[in-house]
């Protein structure tokens, strides 16, 4: 196993981030920074450029400039499956549940990157569902399932720092409350988790820190403790 | 001894040329299907890879005597790494590009590999002797069964099967699964998906090449031959599903086995029937018999 993860405090630090599609420029310098074992949020209305945040980390956009450091590493010109290797585990807002694997193989597919991986045991503990599932074609399995399943995936290869892209969009509240669970536990076990979220009232008590974003930019970051005396400007601004 | 009037003897040579020009189409759509699949390729050059496959073993054997069973070893993983060098150096530029450069690509590529080995060799084509350990056959009462012919057929059909098995049960096949569906989610989980299309592209390419080593004893080594069989190829890929991996074994088999049923029953039609299978999936079932809708 690589040991990717030599402790540092610093999980994640974004500088001058800029990404585009093409001719578009999407993100106009993004700055944020997020430390072991904290939880942040990106928030903003659609179109604010949280998700492409997310996939410009990866190497998923067009063209990309600015600095990306993972775990103290200058990470920005990285080839995307070589992401995977420090530490960095993505849930894309489509879930990506492949139609030609079934559950399982889909839960095997990504190589395990470091040591300190959830088991398959652990992980059908933490989502039973899977488990009755297992042999079922990945797209017969409800949206819940998928995105536990989209989940699962991602923890059983040691990756410590999660990007998690509106994981909660379209589910029951019932399945919703459940990822809020495993995300608390997911925090109590040490792993790092960026955050995207429509939805507020299920991000909000799970977050250390939030970034407003809009038209590409940071509108605003806001910690924990500012939340209470920012919720109407938040409200105002994102239109919840 | 008959059977439907036609003597068993005649109906089992056919259906052995059948199943022998069945192996053939299996093997050679098994390397588009998979190719078409992860690449978004339409691999013209096909044709062209299984006929050097061909003349690889035949300038092995005439020029260095190296035998039929080297042959079959070594022009695939030679025409496989010529394969990985054209994967690296073109194709690579076109994935982002409609299926039409790709195709405009591999056509021209077809033609220039062709018209080389047209300069080199000429068209008369060559002969190439049956390996002495395949030679000879065995009588089965109603007909003669060459050794060579079974040969090739149960070789290819294990071929097939072992890269359906490889596909369909294995890690390597269920990233090839997953990164046809959504290659840049397989990147992201941590899967190199350029290597996995380099390693796509050699192997559907050594697969024609070693079509072709198994052709050469049994068709006339030509630069022309890999032309002639591509067009069939084609619409046995058409019938079966573009993309379809189990789809294009059976229905590389199957039409192998029809077209030789057609040669004893309606001669007129066996160059044909292929084609109006093909139109008929594709007014009834665009995606093809094993296709995804």
């Amino acid at each position: 196993m690589t040991s990717a993860f030599d402790p540092k405090p610093e999980m994640l630090r974004i500088r001058d981030l800029h990404a585009f599609y093409g001719e578009s420029h999407i993100l106009h310098g993004i700055d944020l920074h997020v430390g072991r074992g904290e939880c942040i949020t990106l928030l903003g209305r659609n179109g604010a450029g949280r998700s492409t945040t997310l996939k410009s980390i990866l190497g998923l956009v067009g063209r990309r400039s600015g600095s990306i450091m993972v775990n103290g590493k200058e990470v920005i010109a990285e080839p995307t499956h070589r992401m995977a290797r420090y530490g960095i585990g993505y849930v894309p807002e489509e879930r990506a549940i492949f139609a030609s694997l079934s559950t399982e193989e889909n839960l095997l597919l990504p190589p395990q990157v470091a040591s300190g991986g959830m088991s398959v045991d652990e992980l059908y503990a933490m989502f039973p569902n899977l488990l009755e599932r297992r042999h079922s074609p990945g797209t017969k399995l409800s949206g819940g399932e998928q995105q536990m399943l989209a989940m699962a995936r991602v923890l059983r290869t040691g990756a410590k720092l999660l990007l998690l892209d509106e994981i909660t969009e379209g589910l029951a509240p019932v399945i919703v409350k459940k990822l809020g669970e495993v995300i608390t536990e997911l925090k109590a076990r040490g792993f790092t988790i960026v955050l995207v979220e429509q939805n507020f009232r299920f991000a909000a008590p799970l977050a250390d820190r939030h970034y407003v974003l809009e038209h590409g930019e940071i509108l605003a970051t806001i910690s924990k403790e500012e939340l209470p005396g920012r919720m109407d400007w938040l409200h105002h601004t994102l239109g919840v | 001894m008959e059977i439907f009037g036609v003597p068993t003897a005649l109906l089992g040579s056919q259906l052995l040329v059948g199943l022998i020009n069945g192996s053939f189409y299996a093997i050679l759509s098994l390397g588009l299907a998979i190719i078409f699949g992860l690449l978004n390729i339409i691999n013209f050059a096909h044709g062209a890879q299984y006929m050097m496959g061909a003349f690889i073993a035949w300038v092995a054997l005439t020029k260095f005597q190296i035998n039929y069973w080297v042959a079959l070893i070594a022009a695939p993983l030679l025409v496989g790494l010529l394969g990985v060098i054209l994967e690296r150096t073109m194709l690579r530029k076109l994935y982002k590009l409609d299926h039409l450069y790709g195709l405009l690509l591999t056509f021209g590529l077809a033609l220039i590999i062709e018209g080389i080995f047209r300069d080199q060799f000429g068209i008369s084509g060559e002969s190439y002797e049956v390996p002495e350990a395949l030679s000879g056959g065995i009588h089965l009462g109603f007909m003669f069964l060459p050794l060579y012919r079974a040969w090739v057929v149960v070789v290819s059909l294990t071929v097939c099967f072992g890269t359906w098995f490889m596909i369909e049960k294995t890690r390597l096949g269920a990233y090839l699964r997953a990164g046809t569906e959504n290659p840049q989610i397989v990147q992201a989980l941590g899967i190199n998906v350029p290597l996995l299309i380099t390693f796509t592209y050699g192997y559907g390419v050594a697969l024609a090449a070693f079509a072709g080593v198994l052709a050469a004893p049994v068709f006339q080594v030509n630069p022309l031959m890999g032309s002639n069989l591509i067009i069939v190829v084609f619409a046995v890929v058409v019938i079966g599903g573009m993309g379809s991996i189990l789809g294009s074994i059976v229905t590389g088999i199957g039409l192998g086995l029809v077209e030789g049923l057609t040669k004893v029953f309606y001669p007129e039609a066996s160059a044909v029937v292929v084609f109006v299978i093909m139109v008929i999936v594709l007014l009834v079932r665009p995606a093809g018999l094993f296709g995804k809708a």
